[in-house]
Parts: C-alpha cells; sequence; structure tokens
C-alpha cells in the first residue's frame, strides 16, 4: 500500500512527526480503506486509459480465452475481454454506492428530522418505519425492481427505499436526546424559529453518526446492487456490472472461473476499504464507542 | 410479565399491518399499468386483460386490499400467475431445503461466533484479538456468492471433496444431507459469524471493565468461570439482539445462496419468480419471510426476560 508509514526515513522523535504522519498512525483504518476507495474511484474514472477495450466489443472468435499477456483478465462466452468490463464495472458499483448514500442519507435525515420534532408525525412515521425495518432489505429492493423495468437508476431507486427506514431511525434517535440539551432548551426559550433550531443545532450534530451509517449503506448497496444483478433482478444486461459480469460467469464457472473471480474480488475489495474507512471514522468521531467496538 | 408478553405479541399486528399494506401497495405505485410490465414486453392485450382479471386491478382500491387481505387470514396467499397453482402450495413445496440450510446455518454461526467473540475480548489488544477483528471485517466485506464460488472452487473442482451443488433431503440418509449442506452454511455463515462475534466481543469488553469481574477475580475464580458465568451471562442481551436483527441479513443471503449451489428452496423460487415477473409469488414470499423475522424477534425479545432476571416487565 503506498500510503504505509515509512518511520524510517526520519528519527523517531515524537516531536519531528508531521500532523499527517501523526494522523495515519493514529487512524490507520481510514488511511487505508481511504486509500483503496480512492483507487477504485481513479480507476472507475480513468477506465478509458486504464488498456481496456470496448467492454460490449464482441468477438466470437476469442471467446473463453484465459487470463494471459493480451487479455489480461481473459475473455468471456462472447469474447468480450473481461478485465475491460471489469473496470468499467466499478464505475457502476460506485455510482450505486454513493449515490444510494447520498439519497438515502438526504431522505432519511428529512424525514428523521421531522419526526423527531413533531411528536404526532413521529408516531406515524415510526409505526411505518418499524413496518418497513421488518422486511429485510434485500427483499424490498427485490419486490421493487419487479414491479419495475430494468434500469440503473430503478436500481439506486430500490435500494434507497430499503435503506431509508435505518437512517431516519438514527437521525431520529440523534434528534430526541439533542432535544433535551440545554443549549436547544436555550434556544427554543430565546425565541428562535424551529427551522433556525434544526439547522444550527440539531443538523450539525447528526452529521457524525450520519457520514459513518453513509459508508456502510454505501458498502451494503454495492453488495446488494451485485446480488440484485446476479439473480438476474438489477442493472440491465447490457451494463458491464460486476453483478452482471459474475452473473454471466455464473453457468461456466466450472470451465472458466476466472469470468467470476475477477469482479468477484474487486467487489470484496471495495466494499473492504468503504467498511475499513467507516470503522476508522467511526472510532475517529465517536472515541466512547470506539474503544468497545 | 404475563401482560408484557400479550403487549409485546399486540405489538406485532401494526408491524405486519405496515408490511401487508407494503406488499400490496407496491403493485400501484409502480408508475404505468402493473399488468403490463407482469405480463412483459411481449404481450398481447388478451395477456394483459387476463393479469389484470387475475389480480382483481379492475375492482376500488380498497375492496381489492380488503379482498386480499380477508383471504390472507384464511390462509390464502392467491394464484401464481405462471403456474396457476395457489402461491401457498407452491411455498410449501419448497420450504425444507431452506428451512435446513438457515437452521444449520443458525446453529453453526452461534456456536462458532460466540466463542470468537468471547476469546477476543478476553485476550483484548493480543494478536488473537486483531485476528478475529481482521475476519470480522473480511466477513462483513466479501460477499455471500463471492465466497461461495471460492468455496467451490477449492473443496469441489481441486479437491473434489464435496457436491458442486444441489439438495438432498434428510430422508434420503444423513451423509449426503451433510455434504450438500456444509459449503452453504459456511457460504451463508460467513457475514452473520462476523456480525455476532463483532457484538459478543464489545459486549463482553463492556461487562468485563464492571467492578464485579474486579471482584470475581479477586475472590480467586477461575478466568473460565469469570468469562463464562460472570461475564457472558451479563452480556447475553446485546447478543441475543444482534442474533435476532441478524436474521435478515441470512434472509437475503439465502436468495443468493441457494441460486449458486442450485438449492431447490424459497430463495430459488423467489429468483424464478422475478425472472417470470410472477408477483403473487413475490408478495407471498415477502410476507413469509417478514412474518418469520418479526417472530424471530418476538422470540428474542421475550428471551431478554430469561437470560437477565433483572429485567422485569
Amino acid at each position: 500500500m503506498a500510503v504505509a508509514p515509512t518511520d524510517f526515513i526520519l528519527p523517531a522523535a515524537p516531536a519531528a512527526r508531521g500532523p499527517v504522519r501523526t494522523y495515519i498512525r493514529r487512524h490507520p483504518t481510514i488511511v487505508v480503506g481511504g486509500a483503496i476507495l480512492a483507487l477504485m474511484v481513479a480507476m472507475a474514472i480513468f477506465a478509458p486509459y486504464l488498456g481496456t477495450v470496448d467492454p460490449q466489443a464482441l468477438a466470437p472468435v476469442r471467446r473463453l480465452k484465459w487470463p494471459s499477456t493480451t487479455y489480461w483478465f481473459g475473455t468471456d462466452m462472447l469474447g468480450r475481454d473481461v478485465y475491460s468490463r471489469t473496470i468499467y464495472g466499478a464505475r457502476v458499483s460506485l455510482t450505486v454506492g454513493i449515490g444510494v448514500a447520498v439519497l438515502a442519507i438526504g431522505i432519511g435525515m428529512t424525514i428523521g428530522l421531522v419526526a423527531g420534532f413533531m411528536r404526532w408525525v413521529d408516531a406515524i412515521v415510526m409505526r411505518v418505519m418499524d413496518g418497513l425495518m421488518s422486511i429485510p432489505a434485500i427483499l424490498i429492493a427485490i419486490a421493487l425492481m419487479a414491479l419495475n423495468r430494468a434500469s440503473l437508476q430503478n436500481v439506486i431507486f430500490a435500494i434507497t427505499v430499503a435503506e431509508v427506514p435505518r437512517v431516519t431511525r438514527l437521525v431520529r434517535g440523534v434528534v430526541l436526546t439533542l432535544r433535551e440539551q440545554p443549549y436547544v432548551e436555550a434556544a427554543v426559550a430565546s425565541g428562535t424559529g424551529t427551522i433556525k433550531i434544526l439547522w444550527r443545532h440539531i443538523v450539525p450534530n447528526t452529521m457524525a453518526p450520519v457520514l459513518v451509517q453513509g459508508t456502510f449503506i454505501a458498502a451494503g448497496a454495492m453488495i446488494t446492487e451485485a446480488i440484485l444483478s446476479f439473480i438476474g433482478a438489477g442493472t440491465p444486461p447490457n451494463i458491464p456490472s460486476w453483478g452482471n459480469i459474475m452473473a454471466e460467469g455464473r453457468s461456466l464457472f466450472q470451465v472458466a472461473y476466472y469470468i467470476v473471480l475477477f469482479p468477484g474480488i474487486m467487489l470484496s475489495i471495495t466494499v473492504l476499504g468503504i467498511n475499513l474507512l467507516g470503522d476508522g471514522l467511526r472510532d475517529a468521531l465517536d472515541p466512547r464507542l470506539a474503544r468497545r467496538l | 410479565m404475563f401482560a408484557y408478553i400479550i403487549r409485546r405479541i399486540l405489538a406485532t399486528i401494526p408491524v405486519m399491518t405496515v408490511v401487508a399494506i407494503f406488499v400490496f401497495g407496491l403493485l400501484y405505485l409502480s408508475p404505468g399499468d402493473p399488468a403490463a410490465i407482469i405480463a412483459g414486453d411481449s404481450a398481447t392485450s388478451a395477456d394483459i386483460a387476463r393479469i389484470h382479471a387475475k389480480l382483481g386491478l379492475d375492482r376500488p382500491f380498497y375492496v381489492q386490499f380488503a379482498t386480499w387481505v380477508w383471504a390472507l387470514l384464511h390462509g390464502d396467499l392467491g394464484i401464481s400467475i405462471f403456474t396457476n397453482l395457489p402461491v401457498l402450495k407452491l411455498i410449501g413445496q419448497r420450504v425444507e431445503p431452506t428451512a435446513a440450510l438457515t437452521i444449520s446455518t443458525l446453529i453453526i454461526s452461534v456456536s462458532v461466533a460466540i466463542p470468537l467473540g468471547v476469546l477476543a475480548a478476553a485476550k483484548a489488544g493480543t494478536w488473537v484479538d486483531r485476528a478475529v477483528m481482521v475476519f470480522a471485517v473480511i466477513g462483513f466485506s466479501v460477499p455471500v456468492f463471492v465466497l461461495a464460488y471460492i468455496l467451490i472452487y477449492v473443496f469441489s473442482i481441486e479437491a473434489d471433496a464435496l457436491p458442486v451443488q444441489g439438495y438432498v433431503s434428510l430422508s434420503e440418509g444423513l451423509r449426503p444431507f451433510l455434504s450438500h449442506l456444509v459449503m452453504p452454511t459456511i457460504a451463508l455463515g460467513a457475514v452473520y459469524i462476523a456480525l455476532i462475534a463483532r457484538i459478543t466481543r464489545a459486549s463482553m469488553l463492556d461487562v468485563l471493565s464492571q467492578d464485579y469481574i474486579r471482584t470475581a477475580q479477586a475472590k480467586g475464580l477461575s478466568n473460565e468461570n469469570v468469562l463464562i458465568v460472570h461475564a457472558l451471562r451479563n452480556a447475553a442481551v446485546p447478543i441475543a439482539t444482534i442474533i435476532g436483527i441478524g436474521v435478515a441479513v441470512l434472509i437475503g443471503g439465502v436468495v443468493v445462496t441457494e441460486t449458486v449451489f442450485a438449492i431447490p428452496g424459497l430463495g430459488r423460487l423467489t429468483v424464478d419468480a422475478i425472472l417470470r415477473r410472477d408477483y403473487p409469488i413475490i408478495q407471498g414470499i415477502i410476507l413469509i419471510f417478514s412474518g418469520i423475522y418479526v417472530l424471530i424477534n418476538l422470540l428474542v425479545d421475550l428471551s431478554y426476560a430469561v437470560l437477565d432476571p433483572r429485567i422485569r416487565y
């Protein structure tokens, strides 16, 4: 890993270390996780310049070629280059992961803030959220995908719906504790408007747990997208997502396991990176929890 | 206590009502004519009309919902669009493999994860602890199907020790039953083990910093005694909670695991139903899985009183 601390260059006197060095030392998981994620994002952005060919280019002559110097990850049953498809697949997975995290947090936070501050809304909204949370998330996504046409937007929408209840519950919980804090009571007493209290005093305090939750949502959404595509209810087959590549390799696993292997490894590494980042952020932002988990 | 049990059971009614409304309402929230989407792109208008009639889409919404719930309460989950068989019957045919897979996963996971978590907490800060935590993070990150394929490659293709796929009923002998169940159980259990081990460790660490643990050690009790009798007993409530919540992860994983290992269970039925857009089956499966999930978490809630006698309702 390029970011590993290189202490041997300088004498190990603590005073000589810069702030960056101390940060790496204190939060190694944030740095490692962040580096993996950054690498994947870079890979997705620069996909056309990484020695890839058209990920959709069919060539029956060169079908099912094993990984070699020409076809780094081999070719699939239609002669498409698995390396190019895997690299381009990062775009789909990251789009879904980040898209779902941003949307779910945006929606969940709005509902959670309202529920936390208005008792009558709270009663209704939380009953609905309890009900939705008792349906396993993947089944919500499956049900939505079964009724909508396969498209990237619909995949993001379906996974977002499944994730919103958890964000709502988290934000509402934070709001309920904050509402009793003396500084919020003081703001209420001095006649500050509800919107302003929410924006000034409540929202900033929800940021840390929401950010941590956001990383775990992104990681979960990427796995869910792969699962949906894998079982044929996700991204349309013409988009090379990691789940789609693996679904195509499924029936050929015994003759050409590399088709499933490479996207599987990429997905695992990316999710691992995001999970490490999330763990690190939680430790850094909530030292009380850090000791325990 | 009795009053609490009744209250807790009654509390599942609004939850299941929301589930029912969601499962039913989805059909109407989707843009366009649900019958046309279910019928697919190559459907004729006669096909669409047939699905319309079968789903009762031509009547007012509340009449449809009331009829549907009434049938549901009588154990009627509707008729499959593709096979024309009752959904409940189709589900009944597929229950056994899924039950075998989830129960074996539940047993194996709990009996592996709790000792792992206790061990990590007992050796906090050492390499044992770190190894368990690394395993837990990896367990979270490797998707079920990736792990499943790695297992198939190592144990079936390279070592030729276990069958690649399929399911054999227990009535056909214990050995084939277990040999077909080993890899799916490991693949499905990994995330669950990671989840439980992590919470066990956290919960144990919390308890181990309490005064009564120091007292127990000071009066000369053995380490095992302190860990199991004093610490684990007191750490049990969060562990039971995560075992219950984690069942949702298991249910999601079942769909994938059954697809990879070609196990003819409810997960496989779900996937077939998606591909055929057989919505009544999907509705039935969601209702049943959610019902089981709610039931398990109800049992977990009720178990608190047994696990921790200090809890009074």
